[in-house]
């Protein structure tokens, strides 16, 4: 069968795209536009890994078909940083040292954004809820939960 | 290159005032993981790559009569099929002896079966084609005919009379006479101090009970991957995610009969082992299909494939007795693990029976330990292999002693403590350790003294791991700038990289930010045994270390070159070279050598290939505080603190990280992590949504503690740190939801259900 084009804007640039039906989100983004930091660890939307906006919407890119994706937003891993200036959440996942493998912190930290531009003060038990679907089996979450804290407290400009 | 009679000498750092060792630098690889830029196994691609799948047995015990590929291969896009009859055959007696035992032929066979299959998930061919999808497609159209045999799925079963036996050459080990006819017991291993009848003979409180677990699994983020491509000229390269390079190279040229020379592996980032990726499924699998088809080759397993077919680490039965006397003091100790090994013989049951009693100092001990075949995925290493079932059977009879006594449990480990100089049960007398250290440090922390409310309780364990040392190799270059690299051949599985640096500025005197380290692959460093056993940070930075002394006495040499003195004249501090001698001489920065290098001999660099021996051990202490409800048999984790010997923390967050991330997946394995299988044989959980392991709202702050009692075997004082903080967790949470619920819980998980039928008297 012949595949799909599929226009996308991402991370602010327009990007197209060919894809078979079956094609995840996640595989045209990490197969077809060789963006990567997106990371596959179920294919179930469990681990939460793959974490992307679409739309504003922060899913997991696994559970999304690429047809799906045409005409969306999209906005992943590599457009969190600014050129070489990272974002605040970037900054204080290192301070913290809030990864050992750094896996699922792309995961983490596009699924952390997106709680913060929803809720710029939240408290720890928002933060352990609204990660729940990120999975680290490195870590123990502790200081992951303290880089975004700190993060939100920065944004803040507490 | 060094001066030789340098090479290998430890230089003498006690009362050494560290400069950078024990600050918190941001990694070297930071900004690249948390930009997505890092690539792991699974990023990797090659021009003209093709993809392969496997197809895998469904069922847990057969033998593979047929297997017809004709359809697979007539399917548009399919470039090569392989099934075991086209590897190799291994003797069954090739065996490598480590931290476990490496059995190469088992190791063969189980990477592809050839005439059986001894699990559900155990592959029997696998199939590369143009695209995923294609190769999937193929995969479903490979026919196998099998003869399907009654599987056994537990150490029970396994070990019952008339048990279908698994291996027709396994004779049990261990037991005199050899028995005259194979079975499903592969070992015994026994451990004995002392005379136990006469230490219980002299008890005047003896508790004895039977605690379980089961199978878990390690639960690494990142699933198996690689890409293997052969050259025009037959030269094999591997790119993957490993726990060791050098471990890819060896075990691929074994399984596909290739010399060492022609195997080249470069290692991807590893996103998460945990002794899981201590072995190897795919790359051979990948280097056949690659040679097949002259195309470089994809594997990427999916997470059913992680769960059904590696890892995982034995469900076992802990018979524990111990005696004591009224006052307190612990006289003898029996234990009798019985491990599930897998489909192949080697749990860590061995390591169970060293390390159980290994905190206490009893000086009538008797561990006796049986590794038993069953129809599950071979055991690979899982974070102190075998020590956690042991310790949560132990650190449960203690709790319970301490019950029988009246005693407090921290007291009585306080009073029973192993310290420098007691006799461990697996030989050693103990050198400097700190594990009472960790109880006084347990005594004094806030958790230990904050109050608990209804349904609420504490529990308190202790853990013991050895870590190892072994072959590690480090080269440090000095550049024309003055800055440096280090190479070492181990993955950075957890920051290593960071300590590595952080050892080499220490040594140099110049800032850790002049430092890249690097993870080289198999032929731009000498050979490295694996990352596992918590080495890395004891063992090849003992060696980066060295390296790093080498790179300064050849710095040495170029300055009493550059001044024309002795060698002797010339010392290193804070990074440059000052001639003690003569004033005349004003002092030379690394970047003034260096800049100089070619007047005075060429390259300047520094390297050290060491066997490291004097590993210490690692002795931890946890406290979890719980609330159960009693309703549902929901436990909610409230307060957790873990407490540790580290020796010397050469990064202070990571190594506090080491025992978040154990003590955490600890917790899972206490509290809701199993493997669930049908009763023929096929696993149930394929998924993080059914084999769930800890999320961030199941859990409080780890509270860490690190105790610093140097190491004398490493120049630092540096213990290995990553494996011991999973070994407390499991009975700290069972002694907790015990007190709890006020019922002794003895088998794991303590799941909801589980626990409603223990407070149910069930």
């Amino acid at each position: 069968m012949a595949k799909h084009h599929v226009s996308t804007t991402i991370n602010g640039d327009p990007a197209e795209f060919l894809c078979d039906t079956q094609q995840t989100l996640l595989d045209c983004l990490r197969d077809e536009l060789q963006m990567t930091g997106s990371k596959e660890g179920c294919a179930s939307g469990d681990c939460g890994a793959c974490s992307v906006m679409l739309n504003g919407r922060l899913v997991c890119a696994c559970l999304v078909l690429g047809v799906e994706a045409d005409g969306a937003t999209i906005d992943t891993i590599e457009g969190v940083a600014q050129g070489d200036e990272l974002h605040p959440l970037q900054k204080h996942f290192l301070d913290e040292a809030a990864l050992q493998c750094g896996v699922c912190t792309p995961g983490f930290i596009v699924a952390a954004k997106a709680l913060l531009e929803e809720n710029p003060d939240p408290t720890e038990t928002e933060v352990r809820y609204w990660l729940a679907g990120n999975l680290c089996r490195c870590t123990g979450y502790d200081k992951i939960i303290r880089a975004v804290m700190n993060a939100a407290a920065e944004m803040r400009g507490a | 290159m060094g001066n030789e009679e340098n090479v290998g000498k430890i230089i003498d750092y006690s009362g050494r005032q560290f400069k950078q060792i024990g600050t918190r630098v941001v990694r070297p690889d930071g900004v690249e993981k948390v930009t997505g830029k890092a690539n792991f196994g699974a990023d990797f691609k090659a021009n003209g790559m093709i993809y392969a799948r496997t197809v895998r047995s469904p069922h847990a015990h057969a033998k593979i009569k047929k297997i017809n590929v004709d359809k697979a291969l007539k399917l548009k896009g399919v470039k090569a099929v392989v099934t075991g009859a086209d590897f190799p055959e291994i003797d069954v007696n090739d065996k490598a002896v480590g931290e476990v035992v490496v059995s190469y032929y088992d190791m063969a066979h189980n990477t592809i079966a050839r005439d059986k299959v001894y699990y559900d998930g155990h592959v029997v061919a696998a199939v590369a084609a143009t695209s995923a999808d294609i190769a999937e497609q193929a995969a479903r159209l490979i026919e196998v005919e099998y003869e399907v045999l009654k599987p056994v799925m537990t150490a029970e079963a396994a070990l019952k009379k008339n048990a279908p036996v698994l291996h027709k050459h396994l004779f049990t080990q261990g037991v005199e006479p050899k028995p005259d006819k194979p079975s499903n017991l592969a070992a015994r291993s026994q451990f004995k101090l002392g005379d136990i009848e006469a230490g219980f003979g002299q008890a005047d409180v003896v508790v004895e009970r039977t605690y379980t677990t089961q199978t878990v699994h390690q639960g690494y983020i990142e699933p198996h991957a690689c890409v293997a491509s052969i050259t025009a000229d037959g030269m094999v390269n591997v790119w993957c995610s490993s726990q060791g390079q050098f471990m890819v190279r060896a075990y691929v040229a074994k399984i596909c009969g290739i010399e060492i020379s022609k195997v080249k592996v470069t290692p991807a980032e590893i996103g998460g082992g945990f002794g899981g990726k201590t072995v190897i499924y795919l790359e051979p699998l990948a280097v056949a299909l690659a040679k097949k088809a002259g195309r470089p080759v994809k594997m990427v397993m999916t997470r059913d494939e992680v769960l059904r077919a590696t890892g995982p680490t034995s469900g076992g039965s802990a018979r524990v007795k111990l005696g004591a006397k009224r006052d307190g003091t612990i006289v003898a100790g029996d234990m009798e693990l019985t491990y599930e090994a897998g489909a192949y013989p080697g749990s860590p049951v061995m390591l169970g029976c060293m390390t159980g009693f290994a905190p206490y100092d009893i000086k009538n001990i008797n561990a006796v330990g049986w590794d038993v075949v069953v129809n599950r995925p071979k055991a690979a290493a899982y974070r102190a292999p075998g020590a956690p079932v042991a310790a949560f059977a132990v650190e449960s009879a203690v709790d319970e002693l301490a019950e029988q006594l009246g005693m407090d449990p921290l007291e009585l480990r306080l009073k029973n403590a192993a310290v420098e100089g007691t006799q461990a049960p697996y030989g050693v007398k103990f050198g400097p350790i700190g594990y009472k250290e960790t109880l006084e440090a347990a005594k004094n922390s806030p958790q230990w003294k904050a109050p608990l409310g209804p349904n609420q309780g504490r529990g308190i364990a202790s853990g013991f791991w050895f870590n190892i040392g072994g072959t590690s190799s480090a080269e440090v270059m000095v550049n024309e700038d003055g800055t440096v690299i280090v190479a070492t051949g181990n993955p950075d599985i957890g920051g290593s990289r960071a300590s590595m640096a952080l050892m080499a500025a220490e040594v140099l005197g110049i800032p850790y930010e002049r430092i890249k380290p690097l993870v080289a692959d198999t032929e731009s460093v000498p050979y490295s045994m694996l990352t596992g056993g918590s080495r890395v940070t004891f063992a090849t930075g003992k060696a980066v270390i060295e390296a790093a002394q080498d790179a300064v006495n050849d710095l040495r040499r170029r300055a009493a070159k550059i001044w024309d003195v002795d060698l002797e004249q010339v010392e290193w501090q804070d990074g440059q070279a000052v001639c003690i001698e003569s004033d005349k001489h004003k002092p030379l920065t690394i970047a003034n050598i260096a800049a100089k290098a070619d007047k005075t001999g060429g390259a300047i660099s520094g390297k050290a290939n060491i066997n490291a021996t004097g590993a210490g051990p690692g002795f931890g202490t946890h406290i979890c505080d719980v609330e159960v409800d009693p309703e549902t048999g929901h436990v909610t984790v409230l307060r957790y603190t873990a407490i540790q010997d580290v020796g010397k923390a050469i990064h202070p967050s990571y190594v506090e990280g080491q025992l978040q991330g154990g003590a955490v997946q600890g917790i899972g394995w206490a509290l809701n992590e199993e493997y669930v299988y049908s009763d023929d044989g096929r696993l149930l959980n394929t998924g993080f949504l059914d084999y769930r392991i800890p999320v961030a709202s199941d859990l409080p702050m780890i509270d860490t503690v690190l105790v610093e009692v140097p190491n004398p075997g490493h120049p630092f004082g540096v213990r290995g740190v990553g494996e011991t903080p999973i070994v407390p967790p499991l009975a700290a949470v069972a002694n907790a939801v015990s007190h709890a619920i006020g019922k002794r819980c003895a088998d794991l998980p303590l799941s909801p259900v589980r626990l409603l039928s223990i407070i149910d008297g069930k």
